[in-house]
């Protein structure tokens, strides 16, 4: 019986369709099939969503729109509008305002703003998504320094750890974001605008995740290392770079990656009073004038922010722990 | 010893070059001091009650000295209101902090976090029947959940209109991601010895999944909760930036600075804050009712 199992396992490797089980063993088809549905469901949904705005706009398109007055059709649900004008059906997906845009409608709209922009012109996604993410950079750069000064200073210092430690876990739990268009405001009010007010949300935001994990990182040596280091007469500052840093790596490295997507989203909430330059000011734009398609493609170039911000910490992780031999490979 | 003096030699040195220079910087350093060493002194006696008195100290140090440099240095109060002013804009105004509150909280977040935490666990469960949609949806409802969803409140207000509606379907979306990816972690929980002995129990996929594989993905279903319960209060203000009716906190922040009456922005940020740490603490509290038996909790 068992011998017949592993046959049928080495048939099942010999055979050519083995990287086809192996794709489906994986997690690549799986991902794939949850994708493509949400595709699907997206382009099914536009039908219903935008159903309304097409048959408005029957005229345009160069069909009879039942029932004829707007009031009218204001009154019916959108399936029963649907089955009543299938002539509207293939416009659901070009509107210019959509309620809902199809993904290649948002697909061309990143294409146009991002490939065929120039990276510095204020209509291209290019010029604003580096607004963003030259902000969240450098707040999320002040942000960790400050956080991992801060955690030496209370894993050394007792007093410190008492005070400061229950206020920065509490801060978690506070709706910080809130304040950010008041930041910006006020430091517009001293006369600072541009770069620094973002940077300085996306700092605090990125903050206390690094303050957190660092200290849990500093404390994870055990007694037993640390009194190795007290046989070798070594001084808290060598047992800090010796042990504790090193030993922090895994954590810190957890703890940016919070911090990162904290500092993003705190850069494209700060950007909304500005108005000016960046994803947020496109959102807000966007949701003024009703630009749905532009709001979906600032959205997914936000996305795509976030995730390579995810990638670069998860790069830079991978290369650390191996070097350091925390990681097998 | 000389080491742990060092720091109070150089703040003393420091609060006399303040004096020197001005009589305002070196009361607010000597202030600063003075708490400090009051709060090492008590760190170091140790004792019961420290864990509670020292953080209070602290924070009550941060608040006198926000005062004492407010009202010593006629910080203009478009840029910094004193906290007196806004206990007292609190204490004026609770009929409209109270109103905001239930908009904004009870009605936008609580709402939205109900749906999104109980969406959340049931897909995951869709997800644990269904292996080949389980393996789909864990990699991408991680990468959800890195993501900047409150941005999706513009097309939420644009749908929902701008009523408490849209800022729940906000709430909802950033809940739902992290309840998913931690209650599809939490059910890979169970043993694979601990399924065998339900399967010798002759127990079926409802019975081990309500008496074995659900109780031992409650820590990891917290931890979502738990996650959500800070992002939901986020997602409901900044939703009102977007738009809103004439109540509620984001609203009130949003047109708040907008006539720089600062001290209501600072009254509606305490009241934000008191809620969000209630709430947490509140999941924190079902949590331990709900997971008495796991190590974590054991005191």
């Amino acid at each position: 019986m068992a011998d017949m199992v592993i046959d049928q396992e080495r048939a099942i490797h010999r055979s050519s369709g083995f990287r086809v089980a192996r794709l489906f063993a994986g997690a690549t088809v799986p991902v794939l099939a949850v994708v493509a549905a949400i595709l699907a469901i997206w382009y099914a949904a536009c039908v219903p969503m935008n159903i309304h705005g097409t048959v408005n706009l029957a005229r345009v398109h160069g069909f009879e729109a039942v029932p004829a007055s707007r009031g009218e059709r204001r009154d019916i649900g959108a399936f029963a509008l649907v089955s009543r004008n299938p002539a509207a059906i293939p416009f659901v997906w070009s509107e210019e305002k959509p309620r809902l845009p199809a993904p290649h409608q948002v697909g061309a709209e990143i294409w146009r703003t991002v490939a065929l922009t120039a990276p510095n012109d204020r209509r291209g996604l290019v010029y604003h998504a580096w607004t963003t993410l030259s902000a969240t950079a450098l707040g999320f750069a002040i942000g960790i320094g400050l956080g991992v000064a801060l955690a030496i200073g209370i894993v050394h210092n007792r007093a410190m750890d008492l005070s400061v430690m229950p206020w920065a876990i509490a801060s978690q739990t506070i709706p910080i974001l809130a304040i950010a268009p008041m930041v910006i405001v006020v430091f517009a009010s001293v006369g600072l605008t541009g770069l620094l007010p973002k940077a300085f949300i996306a700092a605090y935001l990125s903050f206390f995740p690094v303050v957190v994990g660092m200290v849990k990182g500093l404390r994870s040596p055990d007694a037993m290392q640390l009194d190795l280091l007290r046989t070798y007469n070594a001084s808290a500052f060598q047992v800090l770079m010796r042990l504790r840093l090193p030993a922090s790596m895994p954590y810190l490295f957890t703890s940016l990656k919070i911090g990162a997507a904290a500092s993003l989203v705190g850069t494209i909430v700060g950007e909304l009073p500005t108005g000016g330059a960046g994803l947020g000011a496109r959102l807000l734009a966007g949701s003024y004038y009703g630009q749905t398609i532009q709001i979906w493609s600032a959205l997914f170039v936000a996305a795509f922010l976030a995730a390579l911000l995810m990638a670069v910490i998860g790069a830079v992780q991978g290369v650390t722990l191996r070097r350091m031999g925390m990681v097998q490979g | 010893m000389m080491a742990a003096r060092a720091p109070y030699l150089f703040g003393a040195i420091a609060v006399l070059f303040g004096l020197v220079i001005d009589l305002r910087v070196g009361v607010v350093l000597g202030g600063w001091l003075a708490a400090w060493t009051a709060n090492a002194w008590i760190a170091r006696r140790g004792g019961p009650g420290v864990r509670w008195l020292v953080p209070a100290i602290f924070g009550l140090t941060l608040i006198a000295l926000w005062e004492a440099i407010v009202q010593l240095f006629a910080v203009p109060f478009v840029i910094l209101p004193p906290p007196s002013a806004v206990a007292a804009r609190i204490a004026a105004s609770t009929d409209v902090l109270y109103a905001d509150f239930i908009q904004t909280f009870v009605r936008g977040a609580l709402s939205g976090y109900a749906m999104g935490a109980v969406a959340g666990v049931l897909v995951a469960l869709l997800a644990d029947r269904f292996r080949f949609l389980g393996r789909g949806l864990l990699p991408v409802g991680n990468m959800m959940a890195a993501l900047p969803i409150v941005g999706t409140a513009p097309i939420f207000v644009m749908w929902f209109g701008s009523n408490w509606e849209s800022k729940a379907a906000v709430v909802f979306t950033m809940v739902f991601f992290p309840v998913l990816v931690n209650t599809i972690q939490g059910l890979k929980e169970a043993t694979a010895i601990q399924r065998d002995l339900m399967t010798t129990y002759a127990a079926g996929y409802w019975q081990t999944l309500w008496r074995l594989r659900l109780p031992m993905a409650m820590p990891f279903i917290f931890n979502g909760l738990k996650i959500g319960s800070t992002l939901a209060l986020i997602g409901a203000i900044v939703a009102e930036f977007f738009g809103s009716p004439i109540v509620g906190m984001g609203f009130r922040i949003s047109t708040s600075v907008g006539t720089l009456a600062l001290d209501m922005v600072w009254a509606e940020i305490a009241v934000a804050a008191l809620a969000g740490s209630l709430f947490y603490g509140a999941v924190t509290l079902v949590e331990r009712a709900v997971t008495f038996w796991h190590p974590s909790q054991r005191r």
